[in-house]
């Protein structure tokens, strides 16, 4: 019981800070703040699905994360007419030839062939694949970029509910995932986190430069949301009216509401989430899993196809880190993919599970919670603590004004300290695995 | 008594590997120990060098009690050890392998060189090339060698006829005789016992971790009940 | 003569950008690959112990311009590499001091050093962005071009020249002092020796007198040394960002990688080919072509394999390749 009881006491916790910072700061940071928990907590979820339970080092979290953000821009943006008029019949042949291609390779490679004209077919078509690819999809890429750049110069997307979006981001990353996994799951951990590393970044440059599609560094903005505007509730007649009878002020209480709205929507996608996290950790699948990280000659020795359950295990946890991804962009209402750093997204969610413990569900939920309630706090604290220690110093003083402008990357040094700790003194986490 | 281990008691975490054992070499002499798998034979040797912790006993060695030295500090003492796998620095040359066992005594790293390519001219044949390109007999060779350049007075080798052909056997023999002649005692863990029991000095058979048997060489391979067990009759 | 111009222009875009670049990787590469040798992890933290290192030396560049110190017509910089050197093996120094000897007397796990190094990443960013802040920082003060490609124009009298930066010939010749200096330690000191050999068999170098804290010691000095000079080399050459570094990580491991991860020749060559591979990938050949090839055939696309802008993909392609094929790198580097 003492065990439910700690695990009570620090949730608990965690709900007392939220709600100090909801009266001291305001109620509107103190659920912004606590909706990116529960965005945090997902992503978490996800990774130690990976990491906690079956000890894949997956370094490309960011990568995935950007991918439900590509995803929320595809199914909600509405569609540009002009453009797709211009381009996107060229685009739309390009894809079909990049999928004919692409089986024709592997079909070829699969093939029962000597290994000598294979070595000399496959790189051919593989060549001639670039070159068809580039002759009927660049200028249709140019076309499409050209139109009105400023404003538009991108395909857009199909007008759908941007919620669709959470679902077709998880399953984005999740088939890029089983590419990727395919393709680095042989590796060992250390090589597999740089190559997942790697293919994050590559993930972020295409982001950043197919125009055409995400239009790149001139970000989309203004996605539709799931939930009501702010200025729509403030001119409805039964919203004044409810704050006027509590005398709630009406431009707070709006941003308040539309706060709350998406905190249940997300709340319930991660007590989902959550659920089926423990229901898969508690199944045979999971003790399955867990045998194979703890020892993985002899689960092989006993006939696990251990490459397989870890594709199997890498799909899924990216395919959450997808979802995730794509119920940020929602929040944030626009796409950016500037904003997607290793040191946010990846390396962040690893702390979150590393401290909240390694293949403790429980753990990754608190750890979510907590490292990103750290996270956004570590700027007034790092700066009331800059204050403090170069109050002798006069105001116009170089290094302190320096200090204090830099106080916000306290952060970073923050969350170093705070993996390091963890790491040597309870390297189990808050929650250790199995309790 | 050179080196006289006592009544040694130890093994991994909570399984007893030696049980009561105890091993005497006599200075310039070649012991050997022998006995069946699992018998505690290496775990008897590295009890001595100082690799295993022991709950019981003590080790002296030139007249000083070295039980609780670690395993480098007994090199300084003199004792040369020849590990049975990864017994050599595969990605170095044989003369920097050479080199490297003389750390411990620079001065005499020139002479030394010389008096092992003596012992074991291949080595100075091959002393240019990457060891890892070498024949297995040519590695415990290098093995071999780059103990003796830490000068040790008693020489203890892990089965370092363990996976060579036959011949080379014969021949890596040769050569641990050659070392004893020169004055260094032997202490080896064979499994080729009876090849072993020929050329030494004195014996000892070790069954479950105890001495079952302790006697001369030549004495042990007469032995009935010895041949029976362990020599195939 | 146009065969001539056509070497101008890979020379001039490929050939002393890539030599610069790859002088770069292979500097970052060396301090991987060592820590790899006898620590036996992968060093996530090493780009910022580059930029910390940069950084350093920027601080007292500042400081010494400020009293007027100049090294003539090349950078001041280079004029506090050794102090920066010497605050970034200090800092090295107390990383395995709080943090990784404490694991390395455990035994632990490669995988745990690994996520203490991505601590010690974290930390070391939020350092270097809280004392230097994180904008990009430009502190080459010194003569530009060695000669230009205007001069080289006048002086040959061809259409294409090919122009040799201050930047990049300090790059190229202490990469390949650098490295002398390193190769002669490794293969014909006796420290060097130990360093292999205690990288190779850690027991039996143990065995053999040799004390591990002194080579872990000496392999931050020289990881340490190395990363300030790639890193100020890399911000004289370009420019100083505080967030390129964590990028850099993977061309640097995957020149590690790609040469053997473990054997620092592979690191230095493995340098060299994932930098020229990047240029020659996404380098557009057209006026190369249009030099080349009969006035008739003139290409008339770009003609490049890959844009600009996914050049670390090629590094990326370049290790998947590697390591599916030759997992231990071409000059067979530790496979453990």
């Amino acid at each position: 019981m003492t065990n439910i009881h700690r695990r009570a006491f620090i949730f608990f916790s965690f709900f007392i800070a939220i709600i100090f910072i909801g009266f001291f700061q305001s109620w509107n940071v103190a659920l912004g703040i606590f909706n990116l928990c529960i965005i945090s907590a997902i992503m978490a979820l996800g990774v130690n699905i990976q990491l906690g339970y079956a000890g894949i080092f997956n370094a490309g979290v960011m990568g995935f994360a950007a991918l439900g953000g590509l995803a929320a821009v595809i199914i909600s943006y509405p569609p540009v007419p002009e453009t797709i008029e211009l381009g996107g019949s060229g685009v739309f042949l390009s894809l079909v030839i990049l999928f004919v291609g692409t089986a024709t390779v592997t079909f070829i490679y699969k093939s029962s062939l000597s290994s000598s004209i294979k070595k000399l077919t496959v790189p051919l078509t593989i060549l001639m694949l670039l070159i068809l690819f580039n002759l009927v999809g660049s200028p249709a890429i140019e076309r499409i970029e050209a139109f009105e750049p400023a404003a538009s110069g991108f395909l857009g997307g199909f007008g759908l509910p941007i919620i669709l979006s959470w679902f077709v981001g998880g399953i984005l990353a999740g088939i890029v995932a089983f590419l990727i996994g395919k393709l680095t799951l042989g590796l060992r951990s250390d090589y597999l986190a740089i190559a997942t590393l790697g293919i994050a970044e590559v993930i972020i440059y295409f982001l950043k430069n197919e125009d055409w599609l995400t239009r790149g560094v001139k970000n989309v903005n203004g996605l539709p949301r799931p939930v009501p505007y702010e200025v729509d509730l403030q001119g409805n007649a039964w919203f004044i009216e409810f704050c006027d009878k509590y005398n709630f002020p009406l431009v707070e209480t709006s941003s308040i509401v539309v706060k709350i709205s998406y905190c249940l929507l997300f709340s319930g996608i991660l007590i989902t989430i959550f659920i089926l996290s423990e229901i898969a950790l508690k199944s045979p699948w999971g003790r399955m899993m867990r045998a194979i990280r703890d020892n993985e000659i002899s689960a092989r020795a006993m006939g696990k196809n251990v490459k397989a359950r870890h594709l199997e295990i890498f799909i899924i946890g990216s395919a959450i880190v997808g979802l995730a991804g794509a119920m940020l962009t929602t929040l944030e209402g626009q796409f950016t993919p500037t904003t997607y750093q290793p040191l946010r997204f990846t390396f962040t969610v690893w702390v979150m599970v590393i401290i909240g413990g390694t293949g403790n569900n429980y753990g990754s939920l608190i750890g979510g919670f907590l490292v990103w309630f750290l996270w956004v706090e570590a700027e007034p604290l790092g700066l009331y603590l800059v204050e403090l220690f170069t109050s002798p110093l006069s105001d116009t003083n170089p290094l302190r004004i320096q200090l204090i402008t830099n106080a916000a990357h306290m952060r970073y040094i923050m969350m170093g300290l705070l993996l390091l700790l963890v790491l040597r003194f309870a390297p189990k986490g808050i929650f250790p695995e199995g309790r | 008594m050179f080196l006289h281990a006592k009544n040694m008691v130890g093994g991994y975490g909570e399984t007893t590997i030696l049980n009561n054992c105890s091993i005497n070499v006599k200075q310039g002499e070649i012991a050997v120990i022998v006995g069946p798998n699992g018998a505690g034979k290496s775990t008897a040797m590295k009890a001595i060098f100082g690799m295993l912790d022991l709950r019981q006993g003590n080790v002296f060695f030139d007249g000083e009690d070295i039980t609780y030295l670690s395993p480098q500090d007994r090199v300084k003492k003199g004792m040369g050890f020849v590990p049975q796998t990864n017994n050599v620095f595969t990605s170095m040359t044989v003369l920097e392998n050479l080199e490297i066992g003389g750390f411990t005594n620079l001065d005499k790293i020139k002479s030394n060189i010389k008096e092992i390519f003596n012992l074991f001219p291949i080595l100075e044949e091959k002393q240019k090339q990457i060891v890892g390109e070498l024949s297995g007999g040519q590695r415990q060779q290098v093995a071999v060698g780059r103990a003796l350049m830490t000068n040790p007075k008693l020489l203890m080798l892990d089965e370092p006829t363990a996976g060579v052909s036959p011949i080379v056997v014969k021949e890596l023999f040769e050569k641990i005789i050659n070392i004893a002649k020169a004055g260094i005692a032997i202490l080896m863990v064979e499994q080729n016992a009876k090849q072993a029991l020929e050329i030494s000095d004195n014996g000892f058979v070790l069954v479950q971790g105890e001495n079952k048997f302790t006697d001369k060489g030549m004495t042990l391979l007469e032995n009935r009940e010895v041949r029976k067990a362990f020599l195939g009759g | 003569m146009d065969f001539f111009n056509a070497i101008a222009l890979i020379t001039n875009f490929i050939l002393l950008p890539g030599l610069t670049y790859g002088s770069q990787l292979a500097l970052g590469a060396l301090g991987v690959t060592l820590i790899y040798a006898v620590l036996r992890f992968s060093n996530f933290a090493h780009g910022e112990i580059m930029s910390f290192g940069a950084m350093v030396c920027i601080l007292f560049t500042w400081l010494g311009q400020s009293y007027g110190v100049s090294f003539g017509f090349l950078p001041t910089a280079l004029l506090f590499v050794p102090v920066a050197m010497i605050f970034t093996i200090l800092y090295c120094m107390l990383i395995e001091k709080f943090v990784f000897s404490y694991y390395r007397k455990k035994k632990s796990n490669p995988i745990i050093f690994l996520i203490a190094s991505i601590g010690v990443m974290f930390f070391t960013a939020g350092l270097i962005r809280f004392i230097i802040g994180p904008s990009d920082q430009s502190f080459n003060d010194g003569v530009r071009f060695i000669f230009t490609v205007r001069e080289f124009k006048t002086l040959t009298g061809l259409n294409e020249g090919f122009g040799l930066k201050t930047s990049q010939a300090i790059t190229i010749l202490t990469t390949i002092i650098l490295c002398s200096l390193l190769f002669f330690f490794l293969n014909s000191t006796r420290t060097g020796k130990s360093m292999r050999a205690f990288s190779d068999n850690e027991d039996l170098a143990l065995l053999s007198g040799i004390d591990p804290n002194k080579v872990v010691l000496l392999t931050w000095i020289i990881a340490g040394g190395l990363a300030t000079f790639a890193g100020v080399l890399y911000g004289l050459d370009k420019i100083y960002k505080p967030f390129i570094f964590l990028q850099m990580l993977l061309p640097i491991f995957s020149a590690a990688i790609v040469g053997g991860v473990g054997n620092p020749l592979g690191a230095f060559i493995g340098g060299y080919i994932i930098a020229l591979s990047e240029l020659f990938v996404t380098f557009a050949y057209k006026k190369v072509l249009g030099y080349l090839l009969p006035e008739n055939l003139e290409p008339t696309t770009m003609m490049q394999f890959l844009s600009t802008d996914y050049k670390f993909a090629v590094s990326f392609i370049i290790l998947v390749i590697v390591l599916i094929i030759k997992p231990t790198g071409i000059f067979s580097g530790k496979t453990i």
